[in-house]
């Protein structure tokens, strides 16, 4: 279908495919003024200058040094997320349902957690079963029965959600371990102002830039009872870790010290970091390094990058983690399908973001289901991240599929499956022009005393055309999210 | 549009006050690495110019000898030419004292030091960094030479630039100021060891042309030529010149002007920031400035230039391991990012 004729221009050649559209077919109803104005807009600039400015941006995050860095042999090599310039755009309404869905879905998860390392009230009651709480690899015995500061486990959430074809938000899974990309949320809109004024005027945008300062508060909120002025340390694997430049992006933005494992020690079940001026206590730690290689004394003895003696200071509650440890239970594909009866159980309130249907392959009938209908469905594992491991029934030959029904005979409890759905598409800058590419949302949440979701989140946009993998490992770029304030 | 922040309570900044023992490091030889760079693309470009006028490949050995890389650079190649020394010292990452080198170890230090140094500082090292790792073998040619090595010089005036103007002044800057004035000092009673001789009469031509421009060349080797014409116009005398280099308090790079630098950041770690394990530095400064007070340049070149030279290169040594000591104390000593020949054990 093309375009109508009064969004020429830029959009002349859109083939709008049979998806919801964030910018150009919203179905039925009438695109509020705000997103009007962002169309018409583009619409004038023109391919040639849109290019232009593109280029603009690649090479200013080049310049600012905004990467992933790839260590190879002896060479750090810096790798630009692609960025693509035209915005996605969400109206205030359609906001407001995404933020009081994702702070039901963080209590939801606070009070699970807290429950599943406590009286397991939840297991006890039938609601989800033992075994996959219990019996969850990341499921931490070192949390059973420790009370955390203000019963927050999941500091920073970060929920991963899609738009079907009538543009209905679900959540495709839960992020409550170490959820990144924050920090180019951040990035792409300054980079956006910065280079596209023109297309941001007079349009009442959320501001993003308090994220630094409502962490640095969630973080300090969350500190050991008693501590006046509590320091705040950011802990990183180091200028190795893919990651890094947000690490250091995000200890700048809330002004406090990037550590690595090796400037913290702990003596007496307190731990301090290595000064000039000698050792000096540490309150809070929003660490960025997995529970694995937190400390070599509880978890993963041949950690390098872990501080001995961590969690035992943790434990007498003498500082604070965020994330909590052992949160990946709460965020694994297979609790996941349970999490509508969780908000349910725990809240005695409807979910406001619904899941992606999800048969539990673990369970008789999910399994049935997905072995006779798996050329239509997603099925992945549920240990995995980053897009790895899974299977796109539709496009997948017929070997791909015989291998899968293998893998889950042979396995079942290690999958789920799910339809495959018509993911929202947005205009994306592509080599032959504005093409539609598939795009999701990731909104971070921060939790102290209470929840504050960022206005916006990543929106991860599939470059390659008709991919539906938004991840930045695997061919992934993203988009500045603005969410209109009326 | 509207880009209203919230406004939150005054934030608390603990971590400027106490700075990381890995930062202070880093921040420490940051500067040691650029500074170096710095005087090495001017002893290159001198060197370029000065021998061109007289013979091809005289002079170049002796940019090895100040840079102590006699047993490495003649394991690679048999002579000192300058197409050999230009390319061991700018574009063989094999070598840990060429400019590619030292370019990646400083911004790798830089890496480590993001969440302290300005965006600025970042960008202008990245780029810097990036650059010169791309020279190849025709950007270092003898007609590019010189602007090759002008721009090398500019590119580290300005980081030093945007380092003055953009980083916080707390612990962090001092030990950058450190850094530069310790590697300062030691540039330059390198270049006096070596190049002494060369201001020396050589039997034939004392007082000739010849003379002159091997005086003038170790002044710019320097950046002193224009200062030392200010203050000695007439004045120009091996010991005159090893005199200012080493005793002038106005002109920048002098030994006198770095050790001052140097004794005034220890008196603030100590003072305004109350960091302990300063004193016995501090004495061992005062120890190596006295002597140069307390003696005459006549005295020093008489008493035998080469083993004080030695002598406060061996002392300076010392301090670095005494800071490194005190402040990234063994038992929490990090790997620094880049082998660098003043590296941990110094000798």
């Amino acid at each position: 279908m093309k375009m109508a004729a009064q969004a020429a221009g830029l959009f002349a050649t859109y083939d709008i495919p049979d998806f919801f559209c964030e910018l150009l077919n919203r179905g039925k109803d009438i695109p509020p003024p705000g997103l009007q104005l962002v169309r018409d807009r583009l619409a004038h600039f023109g391919l040639a200058e849109l290019r232009r400015r593109a280029a603009a941006v690649e090479a200013q995050f080049y310049r600012l040094g905004i990467t992933f860095t790839v260590y190879s042999d002896r060479e750090a090599i810096d790798r630009v997320l692609p960025f693509d310039v035209i915005p996605r755009v969400l109206t205030a309404t359609e906001w407001d349902h995404v933020e009081r869905g994702v702070q039901q879905r963080v209590r939801a998860i606070n009070l699970f957690l807290h429950d599943i390392y406590h009286d397991r009230h939840i297991l006890n009651d039938g609601v989800v079963p033992h075994e996959l709480v219990l019996g969850n690899a990341n499921y931490c015995q070192a949390m059973v029965g420790l009370d955390v500061p203000g019963g927050v486990y999941v500091h920073i959430n970060g929920t991963d959600l899609v738009r079907d074809r009538d543009g209905r938000f679900l959540v495709l899974e839960d992020n409550a371990r170490t959820p990144s990309g924050v920090s180019y949320v951040l990035e792409d809109r300054q980079m956006m102002l910065r280079l596209m004024p023109d297309l941001a005027r007079g349009l009442n945008i959320r501001p993003v830039d308090e994220y630094g300062p409502r962490l640095h508060r969630a973080l300090a909120e969350v500190a050991p009872m008693g501590v006046d002025n509590p320091q705040v340390v950011l802990l990183s694997p180091g200028i190795y870790n893919a990651a890094y430049f947000e690490h250091v992006f995000l200890a700048r933005e809330m002004g406090i010290p990037l550590v690595e494992g090796r400037d913290l020690m702990v003596e007496d079940g307190r731990v301090y970091m290595r000064t000039v001026a000698g050792p000096r206590p540490v309150h809070s730690i929003y660490r960025r390094l997995n529970d694995d290689f937190l400390d070599p004394q509880v978890f993963n003895p041949d950690s390098m990058l872990g501080v001995p003696g961590l969690v035992d200071a943790y434990r007498r509650g003498n500082v604070t983690l965020a994330n909590a440890i052992g949160t990946g239970v709460a965020d694994d594909k297979a609790v996941y399908a349970y999490m509508p009866r969780i908000i349910r159980y725990y809240l005695d309130e409807e979910p406001i973001l619904t899941n992606v249907e999800t048969h539990i392959c673990a369970e008789r009938e999910g399994l049935d289901y997905t072995l006779a209908n798996i050329e239509r469905l997603v099925v992945k594992p549920v240990g995995e991240s980053g897009g790895y491991g899974l299977l796109i029934g539709p496009h997948a030959t017929q070997a791909e599929l015989d291998e899968f029904r293998a893998l889950l005979r042979a396995n079942p409890a290690n999958y789920i499956s799910q339809p495959v759905i018509s993911l929202s598409v947005s205009p994306t800058l592509c080599p032959a022009g504005v093409e539609a590419r598939h795009v999701d949302l990731r909104p971070f949440a921060v939790t102290g005393r209470d929840t504050w979701v960022l206005p916006g989140g990543l929106s991860r946009v599939a470059l390659r055309k008709g991919s539906l993998v938004v991840n930045s490992s695997q061919g992934g770029g993203s988009k500045d999210t603005w969410v209109l304030a009326s | 549009m509207t880009q209203v922040s919230v406004v939150f309570p005054a934030p608390v900044m603990p971590g400027l006050r106490n700075l990381l023992s890995r930062y202070a490091e880093s921040t420490m030889w940051l500067a040691r690495y650029m500074e170096r760079i710095e005087n090495l693309a001017r002893l290159i470009e001198v060197t370029s110019t000065s021998v061109s006028a007289t013979n091809m490949d005289a002079g170049w050995d002796s940019v090895i000898r100040i840079n102590a890389d006699e047993g490495l650079f003649f394991q690679r190649h048999g002579s000192a030419s300058e197409r050999s020394v230009v390319a061991f010292y700018i574009t063989d990452s094999d070598n840990p004292d060429s400019i590619v080198s030292m370019a990646r170890y400083a911004r790798e230090n830089a890496r480590v030091l993001r969440p302290l140094i300005s965006t600025e500082m970042w960008m202008h090292l990245n780029v810097f960094t990036r650059w010169v790792m791309e020279l190849g073998p025709d950007d270092v040619g003898a007609g590019y030479l010189s602007t090759l090595c002008t721009r090398l010089k500019q590119d580290c005036q300005t980081h030093f630039g945007i380092t003055e103007g953009t980083l916080y002044r707390d612990q962090a800057w001092l030990f950058y100021i450190l850094g530069k004035n310790l590697e300062r000092a030691d540039q330059i009673t390198r270049l006096i060891d070596i190049k002494y001789h060369t201001l020396l009469p050589s039997g034939v031509g004392v007082g000739s042309d010849i003379d002159m421009s091997q005086w003038t060349s170790v002044l710019r080797s320097a950046a002193a030529y224009h200062a030392f014409r200010r203050v000695l116009p007439e004045g120009m005398t091996p010991a005159n010149i090893v005199g200012f280099l080493l005793k002038n308090d106005g002109f920048p790079r002098s030994l006198s002007t770095s050790l001052r630098s140097v004794y005034s950041v220890l008196g603030s770690l100590a003072g305004e920031y109350r960091l302990r394990h300063c004193a016995p530095i501090i004495e061992r400064l005062e120890e190596l400035r006295v002597t140069l007070v307390e003696q005459t340049v006549e005295d020093i070149i008489m008493r035998g230039l080469h083993e004080y030279m030695d002598w406060i290169q061996r002392e300076l040594r010392q301090i670095q391991n005494e800071i490194a000591h005190a402040f990234w104390p063994p038992a929490i000593a990090v790997q620094p990012v880049g082998p660098g020949r003043m590296e941990q054990v110094q000798d």
